[in-house]
């Protein structure tokens, strides 16, 4: 099963790899991972999406929650909750019928274009994962030049929220 | 007043009541040993290599249950110290070990002897810090002190840059420190306890399998209470040792790989296993799905992540287990009575056709020294009271089944990392810490050797430890596994070329002695902790090289599964 974790860790050097590292040594698997301070400059925030079995996602939590840096885990898809990944997409945009076909396109997907060049345009949508993959999908595959994923970030639904 | 960094670091382990620091100096700790110079508070020991030192304060841990202070300097002194951390990682070893780093400035820059030591230890320490500024230094070793003695015990690395030891701050010795992040439980949820002490009143072939937890918690006579007010049976692992007497009745002798095949085979038939402070090591269990498959799982652990991890279990208790026994204790009495004590008597008849296969029997009558004889003997020579530290391999498993522990705290092993080398330092940091008790090291050639350059370090302290060593000329486990499953192909496991022990031991100032007929096994112990009491003696015992441990649970197989003597 796919589990979103989001962590509370300690702003500090190092504390990230104190994360990653447990990952590799126990085995686990990170499909993807993001990082920022939140608006506590000391806290920083990682989402993390990972699979397993019950019992791993249940050893995933209690190894996190062990790491002295860790403040507090939730694992987000215990419970309502909204992911949201972000991707930018670079894509060959000569002549009209081109650019005029990517522009249909990301208009569908309400995706937004924020570069333009006389030969290049790039898009930037964010969604769900499935929604990305769909828009790269519905994209001529010939004309892409280079993706960027932000790796998922996700928080609860309502009142609940991770916080110390 | 203002002090320097390195001044900091030893007011400080002067205040925190730190008694013996271990290491070994060099270029970047050079500050911390001028420090060190200048005082006589905190007594330095210099050993003759960084491992030596990390097991030699894990030994004075474990004898005491103080933590083991270590210094070491950067680069090479970190990363000789890393066995060490590991070794006391795996065994949740209460120990502070303090790394000498390159200038701040010259971080990252491949400096001479730069490391990331921080790094490196990452994965095999309970956590690390990295001081940038002096100004933290003081609360960073609090910190470290704090975090390594509560909760699950752990080596904890503070890595100080050389100009940190160096720069003046005011210091404030730290008597708290509070970490948001780390908030180790204690009480056992009350909930939970009650639920485990019906299981137990209601149980009919109840056992209980005590680990490491119980010594590192001092819970041996809260377990001792416990496990006598409801006359069950109780096993330990390797770790756990001492905390249980090994002489009482209740006591069946050590369970998993080389456990006795009564504890095995209680294990194996319970109805109920109440594990206390141990966590289903592969080597407990062996083949997992095999391992008590009729009972149902109490388990009672400080850290939450030993929990199911291995075994699911049935009824997950976290928090000290000293305070849980206890809790559980007050309520078995409160219940006014135990469990059916007709089940128990069956049971316990069971247990006892058992034990009559005498599965730890051994050949008395060879004319080789059978090395069992010789811990046997060790046993009887030494009243059952000395402080044991051991080695890894054959010589280990023999101490453990042989040498009976009635006292937690005196059997000292690397038991989760298997260090090779771990018994002599270990054994000084004990005697540091024990300087009037009788102190002895099982060994084997193999592992001695691994660590050997320490016999210095007992001359300049006049440590006088006893080394028992079982020299079979072969790493007898390696060679055991190549006897059972490859075909008796002994691939480099045989030690050619051998010192002279006994002329080494005298070259080092020492007593050796050299024993090769089973009737002088007596008469060398006694002479040596006698005689020699005060002396440490290197006793060079020529066992039967083709000995096995017995009984042995094949890897992968089920506790059931023993091949026996």
């Amino acid at each position: 099963m796919r589990h979103i974790i989001s962590i509370l860790i300690e702003n500090e050097a190092g504390a990230l790899s104190r994360v990653a590292g447990l990952f590799s040594a126990r085995g686990y698997n990170i499909e993807s991972l993001t990082v920022a301070t939140t608006e506590d400059p000391s806290l920083s925030r990682i989402t993390l999406v990972t699979r397993g079995s019950e019992e791993i996602i249940e050893q995933i939590m209690k190894q996190l929650n062990k790491l002295v840096d860790v403040v507090k885990v939730l694992d987000l898809t215990e419970g309502p909750h909204i992911e949201r990944e972000m991707l930018m997409i670079k894509v060959h945009a000569h002549g009209n019928d081109q650019r005029s076909e990517v522009k249909r396109l990301a208009d569908i997907f309400r995706a937004r274009i924020i570069d333009v060049t006389d030969a290049t345009y790039t898009v930037e949508l964010t969604g769900v994962g499935s929604k990305l993959d769909a828009f790269i999908q519905a994209l001529d595959r010939s004309i892409i030049l280079e993706t960027v994923r932000s790796g998922v970030s996700g928080i609860s639904r309502g009142e609940k929220a991770l916080r110390v | 007043m203002e002090l320097t960094g390195a001044e900091i670091i030893v007011r400080f382990l002067q205040d925190e009541g730190v008694e013996y620091l271990f290491g070994y100096p060099g270029g970047a700790v050079l500050h911390i040993y001028d420090a060190i110079y200048q005082q006589d508070k905190v007594k330095h020991v210099l050993v003759r290599h960084e491992q030596a030192a990390t097991h030699a304060a894990d030994g004075y841990a474990r004898s005491t249950g103080k933590p083991g202070v270590v210094l070491v300097t950067s680069g090479p002194g970190a990363t000789n110290a890393v066995t060490g951390i590991a070794t006391a990682y795996m065994d949740s070893i209460p120990m502070v070990v303090i790394t000498g780093q390159v200038n701040s400035a010259l971080i990252g820059n491949d400096a001479f002897q730069e490391v990331d030591s921080v790094g490196i230890t990452r994965p095999c320490s309970k956590h690390n810090f990295l001081v940038k500024d002096v100004a933290e230094l003081a609360t960073t070793l609090k910190k470290a002190f704090y975090i390594a003695t509560t909760g699950r015990p752990g080596p904890v690395v503070v890595d100080i840059p050389k100009d940190v030891t160096a720069l003046r701050t005011k210091y404030v010795y730290p008597k708290k420190v509070n970490i948001r992040s780390y908030n180790p439980v204690v009480k056992g949820h009350t909930g939970q306890i009650k639920k485990a002490v019906n299981l137990m009143l209601s149980a009919k072939r109840p056992i209980i399998y005590s680990g490491g937890g119980v010594i590192l918690d001092d819970a041996a006579k809260p377990l001792t209470d416990f496990a006598r007010l409801l006359g069950m049976p109780v096993t330990n692992t390797s770790m756990g040792l001492g905390g249980y007497p090994a002489t009482d009745k209740q006591f069946v002798g050590m369970l998993g790989m080389h456990g006795t095949y009564e504890a095995n085979m209680a294990v194996s038939h319970c109805d109920l296993l109440v594990a206390i402070g141990a966590r289903f090591d592969d080597r407990v269990t062996g083949n997992i799905a095999k391992f008590a498959p009729r009972a149902k799982i109490i388990h009672v652990d400080i850290d939450p992540a030993s929990i199911s991890k291995n075994v699911k279990v049935d009824v997950p208790i976290v928090g000290s287990v000293s305070h849980v026994l206890k809790e559980m204790t007050a309520l078995v009495k409160e219940a006014g009575h135990g469990p059916n004590a007709e089940a128990l008597g069956e049971w316990w008849r069971q247990i006892d056709e058992w034990r009559a296969k005498e599965c730890l029997r051994y050949d008395r009558t060879s004319d080789l020294i059978k090395p069992q004889y010789v811990i046997d003997t060790l046993y009887e020579v030494t009243k059952g009271d000395a402080f044991v530290a051991s080695d890894v391999g054959q010589h280990q498993m023999w101490a453990a089944q042989f040498y009976r522990f009635d006292k937690p705290r005196r059997w000292i092993n690397s038991g989760g990392l298997g260090t090779m080398g771990f018994g002599l330092p270990a054994a000084m940091g004990v005697q540091f810490a024990h300087p009037g008790e009788t102190v002895a090291c099982i060994t084997g050639e193999g592992s001695i050797q691994m660590n050997i350059q320490e016999l210095s370090t007992c001359m300049q302290y006049a440590l006088p430890i006893k080394v028992i060593c079982l020299n079979n000329r072969f790493l007898g486990m390696v060679r055991q596994w190549q006897e059972f499953f490859y075909d008796r192909r002994y691939s480099h496991s045989y030690m050619e070329s051998l010192p002279d022990f006994v002329k080494l031991a005298e070259a080092y100032g020492h007593v050796g002695m050299h024993i090769d007929k089973p009737e002088d096994v007596e008469p060398a112990l006694r002479e040596a902790f006698t005689t020699h009491k005060d002396r440490m003696v290197f006793l060079n015992f020529v066992t039967d090289q083709t000995e096995n441990v017995y009984p042995m649970v094949p890897a992968g197989a089920g506790l059931e599964e023993m091949i026996l003597v």
